[in-house]
């Protein structure tokens, strides 16, 4: 450098990783949660907004969609956070076999998931094309499904990536516990998308 | 200052065959609201831009000395709050001014005029249509507005196709007309004259031709323009506006177009019955001048590019005949 | 552990440098070029970008002053017209004015903050390149005739599906998709970067005021652009699948685009705007030789600044009939929001008389800043008033004000902050001489162009209008702003001459040509690819006029592979040491799957499912970790 340096200071026994805020990686899931959260509250905005201007929700002559597929669905789904915790926790404590086991667990959790969604999309009782109630409840619910997708489609690779030597790396068990963390988003967001596309429309009947 | 910057129009504005366009003129209750407010903003705003101006000056000229740094520092200070507190004070001045300016406007126009007017808006011309609520009578023009002198007016603003937006500078500020929606706007003109508005929200290809003449009149002025206006169409004249006359009832032009008094009943486009009585065709694209007919009639589409009417492709007879019939349309 | 090579006693110097040169810098040549992970090289190619497309709107802006010269004027016709206006726009606000903040702030911001890398490098260079096929995909259909012609804020309906038949909205509406995935991506880079990589002392409360600007501003930039990108997305899903968002006729609302487009833009101006007055910072500080006054009331004011941005939007939709009630409550918040900026001018007002001016270029351009913003800042608070601006909305005034906020406001600082930082970029000075030839003519001409319209507007010409009458009394005042635009463009080209010419000339600036005080003026200009041989220590605001002659730093970072300094949020306590990602081809690689999906999805919904399969591909060989570095532990 050009000024002449003065040494006050090793770094040497510093750690090469740490869990939570004190990584990275945490600071970018955080990020792209703020992301994709600003993007569902304002689909919910959107969505008020085109109830506002309506006499009736769901208005004449559309019943609200089938409750069954969608309440099966959100049951599922908050089970997953079962395993999902064991997990988190494993990988915080470095447990590569309990933190192997449950991947695989969580990367097949999704499919029956993926059957139901699409059970939720045939019961909406609405077309995205026939008015705005149709399109902001497609929109909501493609939304989420594309969030289910992706998140689903990071946790099996992480699974593929704990079973070879990688696994064994700290930083591999700090982005399995921030997976961990963003699971609780895909599922946290879904709760109120399920109550707008399901409930609200049956609480103003 | 009102009368300067109205000065400052006037001079500017040649005024032409369509009345002035500037937002100082003051001829509605809102427009002199305007020109007052811009008044009292102009004058704050300007002090403040004065002080900035001057400390930069002072800052950039004058030098610091070494051993006064504190005492700087705590001038600065005491500076700060004040310009805080001046900022403060000047915002919440014009903040008030302005919502003291709305409610005068709202307390001098009474909630329900009798004189309504619905606007509806289209690409790229004004459809205007006067209701009486007594009679149930309706006057249909376009493009243009008739009002009287001291008559609070409401207009009903809406549009077939995209947003538009209904402004005549002289009478007050804009409001838009958007699909689906019904605004309303309540101006109350205040002095005579010839004026003009413009759509001012970008509608498509030739948003830029979409004006509005306005005439303020007097009272009397104005009901003789509305009994001429419910009279049906002038009858041909003479055998080359029979001719003309013809031509636009068997040909496209009655699909269209209504003229009162006559088979022509379309109401897609403009009415014409008293064309020849308007100062402009085509929104503002031309003066109304017979040579101005003969352009837009032989090609609607070089005139307004996009528009609406289609080229009928008319020889140099059918021209001149529709031509002389349109031009007795009064 | 004692194989692992790290700088310290034993390993300093030139060999150190040798050595770390060798860790940090990239392959030669085209494969380096597009494998890199630089946040120097990538930056600079952003700005060089980003520069392409200002001189390219501002070519557009030339050719509008052409036509509007004189009234009538036939040069151009109305669907060529309206497509250079909204290709104007379009590309000084999306192409231009938010990715050349970023840019500098890619560039400058690890230097600042005394750390080797931006956070997330990969995603840096992915950014990139996302960003240029948007603009590519925009620029091409402009120059084939299918460029977007419904103005840069495309309403509802008039761009919807009935109203702009064809591809012409559908390529505005997925640039878009492309440049927010692009400037989301650097916004949580930066903060990343800011938050966790800073030097050892540089605690949030010590950091220069530019890099709280750019944390502002990122944060901003993660909040509001997700609005835009739902707007295009349900507008391209009108146009394009049968949606009915925007449709009244099946209980949709036009309002609904305005509302969602104006919440993302109305922040996106100060997005643009937060960084030019960090810009104005760096430079008040450097050339008046004393820290910006009242670095709590600065810090504050951009804090507030962000917060109240966000709650003005309604401003935009004074016209569209909402209840007057509701207006009168962003009235007051955009009164509001110029309490900050006032704040911001007094400090720095009050720095340049505690402190002793030095007149050089950057600091013309923050004078010039002062006297132009503030004009903007004022026609702004008029506009804030309904009842006034239901008269200027939409006029040429509303077109004066704005070029005054952005022009004035971001322009001025970032011209000065090219010059600031040049030889830092380049290892070269701009020429003084031609600089200010350059400034007075852009001034001048900036002010001779915008300031008749502010009269043009009160004489009641509107906005977007392709031509105009020969008898409204507008005749002289738009020739006159013509005029003014060939003045500016003189000065543009004088600017863009001495960038060329400095670059011709050999390197040879020193590493502090300016006396700065902030942290990337404590390396070489141009930086070496490692940016810090030792990793420095902020020992206060204004590190470089704290030491005297030599500069603490911290050793024990690995020297063979790429490491960085973690620290933590807030008081920048040496946490973690960081292995940096290395150079991949795989951003470029997922960019090219990505732009494959947005384009071919305008052309057909079936591109998203296929498009996803290459995308995925590019995205797992991307996070596919590398081997560790060499010996350290592994958990068993």
């Amino acid at each position: 450098m050009s000024l002449p340096v003065r040494f006050d200071g090793d770094l040497a026994d510093l750690p090469t990783h740490g869990f939570g805020p004190r990584s990275l990686t945490w600071w970018g899931i955080v990020g792209f949660m703020v992301v994709e959260g600003m993007f569902f509250a304002l689909l919910f905005a959107a969505y008020f907004f085109i109830l506002d201007k309506e006499q009736t929700w769901p208005p004449q002559p559309y019943a609200p969609p089938g409750l069954l597929a969608g309440t099966v669905f959100t049951m599922l789904i908050v089970l997953t956070e079962i395993p999902n915790a064991v997990i988190k926790r494993a990988a915080e404590r470095f447990d590569l076999r309990t933190v192997r086991k449950g991947l695989v667990v969580m990367s097949l959790l999704p499919l029956p998931l993926f059957v139901l969604r699409g059970f939720e999309f045939a019961s909406l009782n609405v077309l995205w094309t026939d008015n705005a109630y149709g399109s902001i409840q497609w929109a909501l619910l493609l939304t989420h499904t594309i969030h289910l997708i992706t998140d689903w489609g990071d946790t099996a690779v992480l699974t593929a990536l704990m079973f070879t030597e990688h696994g064994k790396e700290a930083n591999r068990f700090v982005d399995t516990s921030e997976n961990s963390a963003y699971w609780r988003f895909v599922w946290g967001s879904w709760l109120i998308v399920y109550l707008l596309i399901y409930w609200v429309p049956r609480w103003l009947t | 200052m009102t009368r300067g910057l109205r000065g400052l129009g006037l001079t500017f504005a040649l005024a032409g065959c369509h009345g002035t366009q500037s937002m100082t003129e003051g001829a509605g209750l809102q427009g002199v609201q305007f020109s007052n407010l811009f008044t009292l903003f102009s004058a704050v705003t300007g002090f403040f831009y004065l002080l900035v101006i001057v400390g930069l000056i002072g800052g950039l000229i004058l030098r610091p000395r070494e051993d006064r740094t504190a005492e700087g520092e705590k001038a600065a200070g005491v500076g700060f709050m004040t310009w805080l507190g001046g900022v403060l004070l000047g915002l919440t001045a014009l903040t008030v001014a302005s919502y003291v300016a709305d409610r005068n406007v709202a307390a001098a126009t009474p909630a329900h005029p009798t004189l309504e007017v619905q606007v509806t808006g289209n690409q790229w011309w004004w459809d205007v249509t006067y209701r009486n609520a007594d009679t149930g009578q309706e006057l249909r023009t376009a493009n243009e507005l008739h009002l009287p002198v001291g008559v609070p007016v409401r207009l009903t603003l809406k549009s077939n196709d995209v947003i538009h937006s209904f402004w005549v500078p002289a009478l007050g500020g804009k409001q838009d007309l958007i699909p689906g929606r019904t605004n309303m706007l309540t101006l109350l003109p205040t002095q005579t004259g010839i004026y003009r508005g413009q759509c001012a929200e970008f509608c498509g290809a030739q948003h830029a031709h979409m004006a509005i003449d306005v005439t303020i009149e007097p009272r009397d002025a104005f009901r003789r323009w509305w009994a001429a206006g419910l009279a049906p169409a002038v009858p041909p004249a003479n055998p080359l506006a029979k001719a003309g006359y013809q031509f636009v009832m068997t040909r496209q032009c009655a699909s269209c177009h209504t003229i009162s008094g006559t088979p022509a009943s379309g109401r897609v486009g403009p009415d014409l019955t008293h064309l020849a009585s308007r100062r402009s065709i085509g929104a503002g694209t031309f003066p109304m001048t017979r040579g101005h007919l003969f352009a837009w009639v032989a090609d609607p589409q070089g005139a307004k590019r996009g528009n609406q009417m289609p080229y009928v492709g008319l020889d140099a007879d059918q021209l001149r005949a529709v031509v002389a019939y349109l031009e007795g349309l009064k | 552990m004692s194989e692992i090579a790290r700088d310290g006693e034993t390993l300093k110097g030139a060999e150190l440098e040798e050595r770390l040169a060798r860790t940090w810098s990239r392959a030669p040549g085209l494969w380096g070029w597009i494998t890199t992970v630089d946040h120097k090289e990538i930056g600079r190619r952003y700005i060089w970008t980003a520069m392409t497309f200002m001189v390219l709107g501002g070519i557009l802006a030339a050719v509008m002053r052409a036509q509007l010269a004189r009234p009538e004027s036939g040069l151009i016709s109305a669907d060529r017209y309206n497509q250079i206006f909204t290709m104007h726009g379009t590309t000084m606000m999306f192409l231009f004015a938010v990715p050349v903040m970023e840019a500098i702030a890619i560039y400058i911001i690890p230097l600042m903050v005394g750390t080797r890398n931006i956070a997330f490098p990969r995603l840096n260079a992915f950014s990139y390149w996302t960003y240029l096929f948007g603009a590519l995909l925009l620029w091409v259909g402009f120059i084939l005739n299918i460029g977007p012609d419904a103005g840069w804020f495309m309403y509802t309906p008039l761009s919807g599906p009935q109203f702009s038949p064809g591809k012409r909205t559908d390529i505005w509406a997925q640039m878009i998709t492309f440049t927010e995935v692009a400037g989301i991506a650097v916004a949580v880079e930066l903060t990343a970067t800011i938050l966790k990589f800073r030097a050892p002392g540089m605690s949030l409360g010590k950091m220069p005021l530019f890099v709280w600007a750019i944390l502002i501003t990122s944060i901003m930039i993660i909040l509001s652009l997700p609005s835009v990108a739902l707007a295009s997305a349900m507008l391209l899903s009108d146009r394009l699948i049968g949606t009915q968002f925007f449709n009244a006729f099946e209980h949709g609302d036009a309002l609904l685009w305005q509302h969602l487009f104006w919440f993302f833009a109305h922040p996106e101006v100060y997005i643009i705007f937060l960084p030019a007055t960090g810009f104005v910072s760096q430079i008040v500080e450097t050339f008046t030789g004393r820290r910006v006054f009242a670095y709590p009331a600065m810090v504050l004011a951009l804090v507030a600044t962000g917060f109240l941005s966000f709650g003005v939007w309604v401003h935009h939709m004074f016209a569209t009939g909402l209840p007057r009630l509701g207006y009168d409550f962003y009235t007051a918040s955009s009164m509001a929001v110029a309490i900050p900026a006032a704040i911001q001018i007094f400090c720095w007002i009050a720095t340049i008389w505690l402190g002793r001016p030095r007149f050089t270029v950057p600091f013309l351009y923050v004078i010039a800043f002062i006297v132009t913003f503030v004009i903007g800042g004022l026609s702004g608070v008029m506009v804030a008033s309904v009842p006034m601006d239901l008269e200027l909305h939409d006029t040429y005034f509303v077109v004066a004000h704005f070029h005054y906020v952005l022009i004035g406001g971001a322009v001025f600082p970032l011209l000065g902050a090219i010059t600031y930082w040049f030889p830092k970029f380049s290892g070269r000075m701009l020429s003084e001489g031609l600089g200010k030839a350059a400034f007075w003519l852009v001034v001048v001409g900036f002010n001779v162009t915008f300031f008749p319209m502010h009269l043009t507007g009160m004489l009641g010409m509107p906005r977007r209008v392709y031509t105009y009458p020969a008898d409204m009394g507008w005749n002289g005042l738009n020739l006159l702003s013509s005029l003014g635009a060939v003045v500016i463009w003189l000065g543009g080209l004088i600017f863009i001459a001495n960038v060329f010419l400095a670059l011709r000339r050999p390197r040879g600036a020193a590493a502090n040509p300016w006396g700065g005080s902030s942290l990337e003026w404590a390396t070489d200009s141009p930086p070496p690819p490692y940016n810090f041989a030792h990793q420095p220590i902020a020992t206060g605001h204004t590190p470089l006029w704290d030491v005297t002659d030599v500069l603490p730093v911290m050793t024990g970072l690995r020297v063979d592979d790429r490491e960085q300094l973690i620290t933590t949020a807030i008081e920048a306590v040496p946490d973690i040491r960081y292995p940096s990602p290395e150079p991949t081809p795989w951003p470029l690689l997922s960019a090219i799957a990505l732009a494959a999906l947005f384009i071919g999805s305008i052309f057909t919904p079936w591109a998203v499912v296929i498009g996803a399969v290459p995308l995925a591909v590019g995205f797992i060989a991307w996070f596919w970790p590398k081997s560790p570095p060499s010996k350290e532990p592994v958990i068993e």
